[in-house]
């Protein structure tokens, strides 16, 4: 098969075959990590029947560390959830052309990201089989309506309407793809595809539509997000009593950390699509590098935020206040975690993505990706736990918090979880997306300009 | 109808006549079906007590004092623990007091964090009595599953109990609580707030009166009296003076 054409383009064909190598074959080591992610999954979901039906004391929670491991892995897929808003809905509307092959991995992220948050906050309640009770805001057999005042119950509406959002917006940016698959499929799969392509003929009118609905959604998604994470802060913010909690900087403060982790686990994903299905000529070091250099400035703001929240604690000079951050910050076992957290989050990653060599080299930019997670987690617990454990006025209170191997596997059970659904994910829908790849094809262009060669983008302006 | 009664119960406790015999303690686990508290629970922090004593230890050797202090749900009428509720499983009823409604909590534990004097307890396991004690629980008070709050209801059983006993006739005093029953020294006092002639107004007009926390604007029922200190002027004296304002 011709790749290129005279104009040094990939041709449509050869673009076809290779993004869709996932979806009409199935790659050799899908199988095999398909079923051990879900052996894992299912051993999760057993245990947390046994949670359910024994109580929360599995957990190594006590009184007053009453939440932990997962509230604080709830925050951290909230925070992940962050990347497709910010690359496909920011990133489109701010014409970024190298966004174009991440669009749909990071749409995907978010989706399942986001309902594995949902499901968190539904393992942590001590009831969870009356969840339904305040998550439908229907006065229906109580009489009365949930309380608004409430963040967490802010949360799930938050969090809902981000689903249907980002869903919206991964099927308008779908139906291209699918009527491709559509004609490529037989069967029972070319029925699924035909009713999902919605009648995909690609005719001027259907592109134009497709195209002012996502520049729509996207618009319409912008204040989530603002308000998602903002919401996912104030479940901390709005306890007058927890020293560490009660911050007004926190809601931009989790946002900008939420953008800082969900970008850095795109890159993370990008990395693993190069390894996985051998998507090298299509997710290229020039994208990594764009987004590198993105997380520079976002991971550098970030960081400000870190230093500016530890100051406005400082600034009221409250005792229990200036206590709590030294404890945080000095006093064993936390200072070991704050220092993991500063090296990852921050001082490791960031000053690598400075050289063009790290940000264009895949496994550095791999490994600098999940350092950033690993520091985010732990920000999120160095914010949650050690506020619940400060050292109150009523020291009969005071313990320690150490969570136990059931919390540990719910953690760990949550990135098979979203690992294996993007996995089936992949096999059912093309993780790369083809119409958004052949465009990009399409507009750029090299130009010579004295003896270099620049890689430009074309469009057509409006008169 | 209830709400032209017009009460607001609350409590008195003297810390000067508290001498940490934890009567209290144990009265108010028998009388609310608390579960025992063994060596595994105190062992996790999971202890359950709806009042505890706080110890506090006061000077240096030989002029040591100890101080206590029984802290029970303060039922503050500016509670950082009901706006957080999701599912109104606490909130203010209309005599002043902070309810726990056990059938819709869920157990997000939310409550429980903006409590700033800890003293919510939560369920982590399904509580279970030795087969001798299970006869004797409390019948007026519900026994709490697993994975919902609990915490102290100003004894809420007896506040209805009596109210039905004296219809519109209810005098101060009629109404004791557990733990003021149980109190040997007589430091605990309950009664309505709002009612300018009874035990507990004229007690909380006392000069030694405080309330813990008061930079949180919680506005809590529950009234301290400060320790009547006889070192007061020797070198002890400091933080029992802050105390007495």
């Amino acid at each position: 098969m011709q790749q290129r054409d005279n104009e040094n383009r990939l041709s449509q064909e050869y673009t076809n075959s290779v993004l869709l190598n996932g979806t009409l074959q199935t790659p050799k080591w899908w199988p095999y990590l398909v079923s051990i992610l879900g052996f894992f999954v299912v051993i999760g979901f057993v245990l947390f029947g046994i949670q359910i039906k024994y109580g929360l004391g599995v957990t190594g929670l006590n009184r007053p560390i009453y939440w932990g491991l997962y509230i604080t892995t709830f925050v951290f897929w909230v925070g992940i959830s962050h990347a497709g808003i910010m690359i496909s809905a920011i990133l489109r509307l701010t014409q970024a052309e190298w966004r174009r092959p991440v669009t749909r991995a990071a749409e995907i992220l978010t989706i399942f990201s986001l309902a594995t948050a949902l499901v968190f906050p539904l393992i942590h309640a001590g009831r969870t089989w009356r969840i339904v009770y305040w998550l439908i805001p229907y006065d229906a057999s109580r009489g009365i309506w949930p309380n608004i005042r409430s963040p967490l119950f802010m949360d799930p509406i938050a969090i809902s309407t981000y689903l249907t959002g980002s869903t919206l917006f991964l099927f308008v940016a779908l139906l291209p793809d699918l009527a491709v698959l559509r004609d490529r499929t037989t069967g029972f799969r070319k029925g699924f595809y035909t009713i999902l392509a919605l009648g995909w003929r690609g005719n001027p009118r259907q592109w134009k539509m497709q195209v002012v609905g996502g520049i729509l959604l996207s618009a319409l998604m912008l204040p989530i997000f603002v308000s998602v994470h903002s919401i996912v802060s104030w479940d901390f913010a709005v306890t007058t009593a927890v020293e560490g909690w009660h911050s007004t900087i926190f809601a931009p403060y989790f946002v900008i950390g939420a953008v800082h982790s969900g970008v850095s686990a795109v890159v993370t994903m990008m990395a693993l699509m190069r390894w996985g299905w051998g998507w090298n000529e299509f997710i290229r070091p020039e994208h990594f590098d764009a987004l590198a250099r993105l997380l520079t400035v976002v991971a550098t703001a970030w960081l400000g935020f870190t230093f500016l929240e530890l100051l406005f604690a400082l600034y009221g000079l409250d005792a229990p206040e200036i206590a709590l951050r030294e404890m945080q910050i000095f006093q064993y076992p936390w200072n070991m975690l704050f220092l993991t957290f500063l090296l990852t989050g921050y001082i490791l990653p960031v000053p690598m993505w400075i050289f063009k060599r790290i940000r264009t080299n895949i496994a550095l930019m791999f490994w600098s990706s999940i350092l950033v997670n690993i520091g985010m987690w732990l920000e999120r617990f160095l914010i949650i736990v050690p506020g619940l454990a400060r050292r109150t006025p009523f020291v009969f209170t005071w313990e320690a918090y150490s969570p136990s191997w059931f919390e540990w596997y719910i953690l760990f059970w949550s990135f098979c979880w979203v690992t294996l659904l993007m996995l089936i994910f992949s096999r059912v829908f093309p993780l790369v997306p083809l119409f958004e790849q052949k465009e990009s094809e399409v507009f750029s262009d090299d130009i010579k300009i004295g003896r270099a060669t620049v890689p430009t983008i074309f469009r057509e302006e409006e008169e | 109808m209830v709400a032209e009664k017009n009460r607001s119960w609350g409590m008195v406790i003297d810390t000067d006549k508290c001498n940490g015999c934890s009567g209290c303690v144990t009265a108010c686990q028998v009388e609310n079906n608390i579960p025992l508290n063994d060596q595994n629970k105190f062992e996790r922090g999971r202890v359950m007590s709806w009042i505890r004593i706080e110890r506090y230890w006061e000077g240096e050797f030989p002029n040591v004092k100890a101080r206590f202090i029984p802290i029970m749900c303060q039922h503050c009428e500016n509670a950082p623990c009901e706006p957080v509720c999701p599912v109104y499983a606490t909130y203010h009823n209309n005599e002043g007091l902070n309810v726990q409604v056990y059938n819709r909590c869920v157990g997000t534990r939310y409550c429980a964090n903006g409590c700033p004097y800890i003293v919510r307890m939560f369920n982590y396991w399904e509580p279970t009595w030795p087969e001798e004690i299970r006869n004797h629980l409390n019948p007026d008070v519900t026994i709490r599953s697993r994975g919902i709050m609990e915490k102290c209801s100003m004894c809420m059983q007896r506040i209805k109990r009596g109210e039905r006993n004296a219809g519109d006739q209810l005098q101060d005093g009629e109404i004791k609580t557990a733990c003021q029953e149980a109190c040997t020294t007589g430091a605990i006092t309950f009664g309505d707030l709002n009612d300018p002639e009874s035990e507990v107004s004229i007690l909380a007009k006392s000069d030694r009166k405080y309330s813990l926390m008061p930079q949180l604007n919680t506005n809590p029922n529950v009234v301290y009296l400060a320790t009547v200190d006889p070192y007061k002027d020797k070198n002890l004296g400091e933080k029992a003076k802050t105390n007495e304002h």
